[in-house]
């Protein structure tokens, strides 16, 4: 661990999940995290540790930041990046998706990314193609680079994640980014906090290892953290919550209900941010309070730490 | 300050079980103390003194379903005319349904229609808003924002909501802001096109009858979901024996449940709408003498918690018509307490679970301070004459529309008295007519 650069600690075949870390591995993708984090090395790595090697993106839902993010991190690296974004490619024309992991492994990738609207289809996936598989984002099950991104960020800014009072706030119940939070986030030692309606609270939340609260008063009290999660327009027509207006009124993050947290509490939101609906503009857009801008910078060396890791600790690809 | 004193009443207060004769002083509003020999030392100076000579004084009546006109069909009623049947019934809080034009459903509503019931209404006006969007059952409204400008209950008012997953989410969604829920438990396609309970009595007059299930299905069906979410719900106008045994299984199980009846449902029965009178169509209908029974022991025993009168106006236009294109609905702001004291009179029904059923009973569903005779509880007080015989005459009503089953009945027991926040908002010259 002394020097995490050159080091082999990590032993994990995809990362699919939280549930696939321990806390070491947690600590050493973190620590090479923090390493990437510097621009020198970001930009110039002393080994480009994937040349030579081809990352294929799979994304199945349209994203731009994090299919961005996984891009420009395995090309600093040194691998041929292939994106696909198969909404418009050979799903449409009916292929299943283990036709399409077929395929893929036949051009024997080296590491591979999916975003998928299915919970488990990562997992399914990386039953079928002999490379490194990580999940970027999979229904409304996990999203664990955002989770490790976010405690990069956190890590990078306070030092440490130990006894942090942590709430995340809002539409729990259709966020990957939550679930990958809430068990990353109780692993490293927070005490983490969920907040929202009663109908964007998954049933039984509060055997998660989390405290549950349904106001902002109450559940932003004492917290060192506030992640803010976006809310799908979409939920207003399923009767989640009746409207905007009202959302905000009683879930938005602005001036007043921040001031119910510790008062140099910080602000986080996986993005994209609906302005007024979750977190109000002054909010998001001040630099003292807001990690947001943070959180996307993170993301590239947090990944890069996620592509090395793998492609280290698998460089005969995996069985 | 403006002090009142009433002297020698019978006090009956069902939240405490008191019943008593004994003087109340009411001072500012309030009431100031009460019971035996409160003036022992005399009676303060510059109070006005009212002999109640052996009356009933009780905490004013709380009626949970009122429908007005107001907005948008004020010809049948406006908040003024059914705040002045209410004082004359003795109701000094009406809780106003959403089904208006247009319908309570956002904020600017709930405020407009607490402002004119502060300025037009004699008694206390109290808002249920809509449940969903136009009451189409289909999406939920600004419940948070509405409970926040005041409205203390949420309703769909006639309109069922068949779309389960809808209600859970309704239920769920309200019990953050502990809001009250009240459901017609109705299932739509069952009773679709009906007007009548389905028996033998409305087989023979041929009338589209819906079974009595109807009811139990979705009373069930709601029960579930209280305990799914932890919602509070009020199974509203239940009518049926049928439904009795599933309410009482969930207040056995300490759920959030509670149940409302109308007076009509307690006082009449499918016979009444015998030679198709239509003044007695009502929604849901009248059923069997065995379910009215049913209903009056559910009353004494606590499986209903509140009668309500329904108030519902319909101009004459919309009830003298064939029995099935006639319009469902009574007016009964005036008709609820001596309906029920005429009951209590007859033996059918306890005086103390009656008057709980209309004053501390909703006043707890709502969380009011009112329903109730403690010192320093506002004074929303009626004196009545439990066994005063009256013949029930629709014209005499003071509301602006005079559809009532009841016309024409002898009716035991009556309103002398209506005092609402401290002030004197009705008074009945004689006790004869």
């Amino acid at each position: 661990m002394s020097n995490p650069l050159a080091s082999k600690a990590l032993n994990l075949q995809h990362l699919l999940a939280i549930s696939d870390l321990n806390r070491p591995n947690i600590e050493f993708l973190l620590d090479l995290g923090e390493k990437y984090l510097d621009l020198s090395v970001q930009k110039g790595p002393a080994i480009k540790i994937l040349a030579g090697k081809t990352l294929i993106n799979l994304f199945f839902e349209n994203s731009t930041r994090t299919e961005k993010s996984f891009e420009l991190a395995g090309r600093r690296l040194g691998a041929d990046v292939i994106s696909m974004a198969i909404a418009r490619s050979s799903v449409a024309k009916g292929e299943t998706l283990l036709d399409t992991a077929a395929t893929l492994n036949a051009m024997n990738p080296d590491l591979l990314v999916i975003r998928h609207g299915a919970s488990g289809a990562p997992a399914l996936l990386a039953q079928k193609v002999s490379c490194p598989v990580i999940n970027a984002g999979d229904g409304t099950h996990e999203h664990p680079t955002q989770a490790l991104l976010d405690a990069l960020t956190l890590r990078n800014r306070l030092g440490q994640l130990d006894g942090l009072r942590v709430a995340i706030c809002g539409d729990i119940l259709h966020s990957r980014v939550a679930r990958s939070n809430v068990q990353l986030l109780n692993i490293l030692g927070c005490e983490v906090r969920l907040v929202g309606p009663t109908t964007l609270l998954p049933a039984d939340a509060d055997r998660w290892g989390v405290e549950v609260f349904h106001d902002m008063q109450s559940g932003l009290k004492g917290c060192d953290v506030i992640m803010m999660l976006r809310l799908q327009l979409e939920r207003m027509a399923g009767s989640f919550v009746p409207s905007k207006r009202e959302y905000f009124h009683f879930y938005g993050l602005d001036r007043t209900k921040l001031d119910y947290a510790k008062p140099d509490a910080l602000v986080m939101h996986p993005g994209p941010m609906n302005r007024g609906v979750e977190i109000s503009s002054d909010i998001a857009d001040d630099p003292d309070v807001s990690l947001i801008t943070r959180q996307v910078e993170t993301g590239v060396a947090m990944r890069m730490a996620i592509l090395h890791g793998l492609a280290d600790a698998n460089p005969g690809g995996v069985s | 300050m403006s002090r009142l004193a009433i002297l020698g009443a019978r006090l009956v207060d069902p939240a405490s079980g008191r019943d008593e004769i004994g003087d109340v002083l009411v001072e500012n509003g309030k009431i100031a103390a009460l019971g035996a020999g409160i003036f022992a030392d005399g009676i303060p100076e510059g109070t006005e003194n009212i002999e109640a000579d052996g009356l009933v004084l009780a905490p004013g009546l709380i009626d949970m379903r009122v429908v007005t006109g107001e907005p948008g069909t004020e010809h049948k009623e406006t908040l003024a005319s059914a705040g002045r049947a209410a004082a004359a019934g003795g109701v000094t809080t009406m809780v106003v349904m959403p089904q208006t034009n247009p319908v309570i459903e956002d904020i600017s509503l709930v405020d407009h229609i607490r402002r004119s019931g502060r300025e037009n209404s004699p008694v206390n006006v109290l808002i249920a808003g809509a449940l969903t969007k136009g009451l189409n059952a289909e999406e939920m409204t600004e419940l948070g924002l509405m409970s926040d400008a005041g409205a203390v209950m949420f309703s769909n008012g006639d309109t069922p909501i068949s779309d389960t997953r809808l209600m859970r989410r309704i239920m769920a969604y309200s019990s953050t802001f502990n809001a009250l829920i009240a459901h017609r438990p109705m299932d739509p396609y069952l009773s679709q096109g009906s007007c009548a309970h389905e028996s033998d009595y409305s087989s023979r007059l041929g009338l589209p009858a819906a079974p009595a299930v109807s009811e139990r299905i979705i009373a069930e069906r709601d029960i579930a979901l209280a305990e799914l979410t932890g919602g509070r719900t009020l199974l509203d106008l239940i009518s049926s024996e049928e439904t009795l045994p599933a309410i009482r299984r969930a207040k056995a199980r300490d759920l959030e449940v509670a149940a409302s009846v109308s007076i009509n449902h307690l006082a009449l029965n499918e016979m009444d709408i015998g030679d198709y009178r239509s003044f007695a169509k009502l929604d849901p209908p009248l059923r069997t003498e065995n379910d009215r029974k049913a209903l009056l022991n559910a009353i004494d025993d606590g499986t209903i918690d509140v009668i309500v009168s329904s108030h519902d106006p319909r101009p004459a236009g919309e009830k003298r018509r064939p029995f099935a294109e006639a319009s469902a609905g009574a007016v009964g702001l005036e008709i609820l307490l001596s309906a029920g004291l005429t009951l209590v009179a007859d033996g059918q029904m306890d005086l103390m679970a009656f008057l709980a059923a209309v004053t501390c009973n909703p006043a707890a569903l709502l969380g009011l301070e009112q329903g109730n005779l403690e010192e320093g509880a506002p004074a929303d007080l009626i004196l009545f004459d439990a066994g005063a015989p009256w013949l029930c005459d629709a014209e005499m009503l003071a509301s602006k529309s005079k559809n009532t089953p009841f016309d024409g009945r002898h009716m035991q027991g009556k309103a002398v008295m209506t005092i609402c926040n401290g002030k004197i908002v009705f008074e009945r010259r004689t006790t004869a007519n």
